[in-house]
């Protein structure tokens, strides 16, 4: 919902676009990819059990840390050591924990999910 | 489009393609361990890709950041399994943080050049990233009990909240129109920082299922809105993803409590004037050796478990009794409700660390059928998910909340520390019904001596 109302937003302000704005093209092709996103996320996360909704959502603060890839490119810009490059570094640390942390903790969770047989086969050693 | 750039994109392509594939792995046990590592290898091409963008001109800085992010992220991936929501926590407040420090950076590097449609993106990234990150932090205090757990309430919050998202609307707004004043937005993060805070400090701990997965929504949609800034779908996708997915959560979260999005961010639990059920008569207590005898001679037990199992680090110990049952013939089960716990499937990964095999591991509405062919179904560190009054008594404050229906198994053995009332303060008429047992004191202490006795038997 909130989110449908600031694509409204965007779009009444788009129109006194000038300087390094959006061109409209790349704005409608962006948001092709939210919407497209957005049905693909509903139906494959809808799928996923209430047993591994922990995981899940350690797994997708994982991926989220892809912002991690904007950090960097700001972090980068300069060779001198401005406000904006502290703010990028801190945001590549920001991101970089939760994608390392994330993905490893994602992992050991899902490790620990196992059939039945595999756990009597490892009682019996 | 330069060589490298094509690159670049096409790295981003496989990123995105692999995330999905990622997440559409987590719908089975079995294949979910071999998706995430795909998904991880999607980010790692990302993020090599994005080493080689043209206008990077030193290293230094993204060096030392990916250097202390590791050296954070890794212990922090270590912590043990009953820290789960309070990591979770954190985790959503730095990636909030993130996406909320690239929007600031690049309105200091752009300025009011960027035109309506990036202006407006990159004030909502902002803004409801900085709501996030406090948010978050105050959810991780008291789920590490830094905090008090109980909602903080005060006279007029309503107001004062109302006061301040106004007051960050109105910044919000203003900035659009003039993008110049630097004060504006300023002005709009300190409102969204203080009132992520408010947002938070009102909510029960018995509520953070729905809290810690509305958050994990802001964020990712706040990394989404980074995606429009940047123009880079990548950034869209996977913020899209992460929102909707906590966004989806949310709403299970609150069917799961009968209670819509709004009355669990503003109605301050508790607080509601309910008729509890006159309860009448006395809990009867029941002994160890008797437990156990019913536990030896049982063919089927079930195994509620709620948050007291893991302030009790009970789920070894309950394994342990499982097992010991299941070696002499006796069919054991573990009955999960969604809202069980902290987070989202926070009793799972518990039981699953414990060696639990997934299998039996059972959802609220698999286990309901089978309850009344139950001999005894054992509630550990369990209140409301299993409290008859909210199936029983439209006038309860948890009226309609679908519970974990113990009472209807032949036997029902309680697990508790103390007489006390639970999380939501309510009375629970199922610890009074002739059917229930109680066994007092620490749910690990008793679960072990439990074990012991009924290898006696």
């Amino acid at each position: 919902m909130s989110s449908a109302i600031m694509i409204g937003l965007f779009v009444v302000f788009s129109q006194q676009s000038e300087g390094t704005a959006l061109n409209p093209a790349v704005l409608i092709a962006s948001l092709y990819v939210f919407a497209l996103a957005a049905f693909l996320g509903y139906q494959v996360i809808s799928r996923v059990p209430p047993l591994l909704h922990t995981p899940l959502m350690s797994a997708t603060n994982a991926i989220s840390g892809i912002s991690l890839i904007g950090s960097i490119v700001i972090a980068g810009r300069s060779k001198h050591l401005d406000l904006t490059t502290i703010l990028g570094c801190v945001a590549v640390t920001s991101a970089m924990i939760n994608v390392t942390g994330g993905f490893l903790i994602t992992d050991r969770m899902l490790k620990m999910f196992r059939k039945k047989e595999v756990v009597k086969a490892e009682a019996k050693k | 489009m330069t060589g490298s750039s094509y690159i670049l994109e096409a790295t981003y392509l496989l990123a995105s393609i692999l995330f999905v594939m990622g997440l559409k792995s987590l719908s089975h046990p079995d294949t979910a361990r071999r998706g995430m590592i795909m998904a991880a290898a999607g980010m790692a091409a990302a993020v090599l890709g994005t080493l080689f963008h043209p206008g990077i001109e030193s290293y230094l800085w993204i060096l030392i950041g990916l250097a202390v992010g590791s050296a954070i992220g890794i212990p922090m991936a270590m912590v043990p399994m009953t820290a789960m929501p309070q990591r979770t926590a954190l985790s959503h407040a730095f990636g909030a943080l993130a996406a909320s420090l690239v929007g600031v950076a690049e309105y200091t590097i752009h300025g009011s050049s960027m035109g309506g449609v990036k202006t407006g993106a990159l004030g909502f990234e902002v803004m409801l990233g900085s709501l996030t990150t406090t948010g978050s932090l105050i959810a991780a205090a008291k789920l590490q009990e830094l905090m008090r757990g109980t909602p903080i309430q005060f006279k007029g919050q309503h107001f004062v909240n109302l006061l301040i998202a106004v007051g960050m609307l109105g910044c919000y707004v203003g900035w659009l129109i003039h993008p110049e004043a630097a004060g504006l937005f300023y002005g709009m993060i300190g409102c969204a920082l203080l009132f992520g805070v408010m947002l938070v400090i009102p909510i029960g701990a018995a509520d953070m299922p729905v809290v810690m997965s509305l958050l994990n929504s802001y964020a990712g949609l706040s990394s989404a809105a980074t995606g429009f800034v940047l123009s880079n779908n990548v950034l869209i996708i996977a913020g899209t993803l992460d929102g909707f997915s906590g966004f989806i959560l949310s709403i299970l979260m609150c069917k799961a409590m009968n209670r819509s999005i709004t009355n669990v961010l503003f109605g301050g639990f508790g607080s509601v004037i309910a008729e509890e059920t006159a309860v009448g008569g006395t809990m009867r207590e029941v002994s160890l050796d008797d437990v156990a005898v019913q536990l030896a001679y049982a063919n089927q037990v079930v195994f509620v478990p709620g948050y007291g199992m893991a302030t009790a680090q009970a789920q070894h110990a309950c394994r342990e009794l499982g097992n010991l049952l299941e070696e002499r013939g006796v069919s054991v089960k573990y009955g999960i409700h969604p809202v069980a716990g902290r987070m989202p499937g926070h009793m799972n990964v518990l039981l699953a660390e414990a060696n639990v095999p997934y299998s039996s591991l059972y959802e609220m509405d698999q286990i309901n059928p089978e309850l009344p062919a139950t001999d005894v179904a054992m509630v550990i560190g369990a209140n409301d998910v299993v409290n008859p009054d909210a199936r029983d008594n439209p006038k309860s404050a948890i009226a309609g909340m679908p519970i974990i229906e113990v009472d209807r198994a032949k036997s029902v053995i309680v697990l508790k520390r103390g007489k006390g009332k639970g999380f939501s303060g309510l009375e629970n008429p199922l610890f009074f019904k002739p059917v229930t047992g109680m066994l007092y004191g620490d749910a690990k202490t008793s679960l072990t001596n439990l074990v012991q006795a009924v290898q006696k038997v």
